[in-house]
């Protein structure tokens, strides 16, 4: 990786998800590629966590105004489905974050993802697994809502896609 | 081998009706936002919404790509002839039992159509379609797990769940309607066609109804509901789409 990719890998970790403010899209794993065009502009490929997520547009737009605060004129974002997200893709910080947000973040997965995998998410406030879940929809596709049967909260949880 | 016009023929016969199929099943289905039996109902079949009208446009995306109009201009500006949905999407939401088992059969069978399609050979397909499988797996989860419930619930809900299957499993063949170019999508390997997609459903779907303590009609008995696919579509579909358009036949260039 050459330095001023490397550089603009590192400025994209400012850039973070509109609906879960401490996690980076970098961290979210939707950046997928960055390269140079010809014109020495830089190229940030993306790639949706859901298909109908409506906060793509508005991170490729994040993602350009980031671009352009580091002086690049004509920078080009685009998304595609080269690279499927899934869940895995989330870094260790960025499931850190997840939970600093009080959201309980996706257990790694194998792929295979079953109902039970969701069924004693950890309580993201107090640790307990004796939780239950109460629907795998939630404000926003990628969350899921439980409760915790031991510190009586009702919480979120980002959901495995698998 | 190399794709032939008949071969991009069928290839755009093939994203039109599963992109149709999206947008308008996932109109209906946001149709409950706001009148599901319980809350996380409402919520259930408003994300299923979201996913498919999201999958719908990331199809018609692919159109684009093939030289077809922009996904703007092909959800809103056709007439229902003009759609290739199956009757199944487009019936309205009728009672929740109805609704719950159009899920179940139509979740099913878009959930096999993108597990063989991970491996079409073109791949742009097989991309998006890798990636649907992830989403939908939550959505057939949701159906099975009601389908249990309420097969195994009152003598009300046992009987309702029976009888929205029993005039539900005819349109829900209609899904399977053989496009006019199976053999094309076939030998290339782009698709491996409507009859093989029917076949590996009922095997899916048999034991899962069963295990609720229901049961598929005969099929031999019963007349698939063909149609949707060469545009002859029941008089639910034009009211629809009068509805999902009216903004942007009021002002096309409208942004919020």
């Amino acid at each position: 990786m050459t330095e001023r990719e490397q550089g603009i890998w590192h400025a994209l970790e400012s850039v973070k998800d509109p609906e879960i403010p401490p996690l980076s899209i970098v961290d979210l794993g939707i950046v997928t590629r960055i390269e140079f065009l010809e014109n020495e502009q830089p190229k940030v490929t993306l790639t949706p966590t859901f298909s109908g997520c409506p906060a793509l547009k508005m991170m490729e737009q994040m993602v350009a105004d980031k671009l352009r605060e580091l002086g690049y004129t004509h920078p080009e974002v685009t998304t595609t489905f080269e690279v499927q997200w899934n869940s895995n893709m989330i870094s260790e910080k960025g499931l850190a974050a997840l939970k600093q947000h009080g959201l309980a973040p996706p257990p790694r997965h194998d792929g295979y993802i079953e109902l039970d995998v969701l069924s004693d998410t950890p309580c993201p406030l107090c640790g307990s697994r004796n939780t239950t879940l109460q629907t795998p929809f939630g404000p926003t596709l990628c969350r899921s809502m439980h409760y915790c049967n031991h510190c009586k909260n009702a919480f979120e949880a980002f959901k495995p896609v698998g | 081998m190399e794709l032939t016009e008949k071969h991009v023929e069928g290839l755009k016969e093939l994203l039109y009706k599963m992109a149709d199929d999206q947008l308008i099943i996932g109109h209906r289905n946001s149709e409950w936002t706001g009148l599901g039996p319980l809350l996380e109902e409402d919520i259930a079949f408003s994300s299923m919404a979201q996913d498919k009208i999201g999958q719908a446009h990331a199809l018609y995306e692919l159109l684009e790509q093939l030289g077809e109009q922009d996904p703007d201009t092909v959800a809103f500006m056709r007439n229902d002839t003009q759609f290739h949905c199956c009757q199944l999407a487009e019936l309205p939401i009728g009672e929740f039992d109805f609704s719950l088992i159009r899920q179940f059969f139509f979740d099913h069978a878009e959930a096999l159509r993108f597990e063989m399609l991970q491996n079409s050979i073109f791949e742009p397909l097989a991309m998006v379609a890798r990636k649907f499988r992830g989403e939908v797996k939550y959505h057939t989860m949701h159906a099975d797990i009601w389908l249990k419930q309420l097969g195994h619930g009152t003598e009300e809900s046992k009987t309702r769940m029976q009888n929205a299957i029993n005039e539900t499993f005819g349109l829900a063949l209609g899904i399977f309607e053989p496009g006019d170019y199976e053999t094309e999508l076939q030998e290339v390997g782009i698709f491996a066609g409507e009859a093989a997609l029917q076949a590996a459903w009922l095997e899916k779907i048999s034991p899962i109804v069963q295990q609720a303590g229901l049961r598929l009609p005969d099929i031999s008995e019963v007349t698939p509901a063909y149609g949707g696919r060469k545009g002859i579509h029941t008089p639910h579909l034009q009211p629809l789409l009068d509805e999902m358009t009216e903004v942007f036949r009021i002002d096309p260039a409208a942004d919020w």
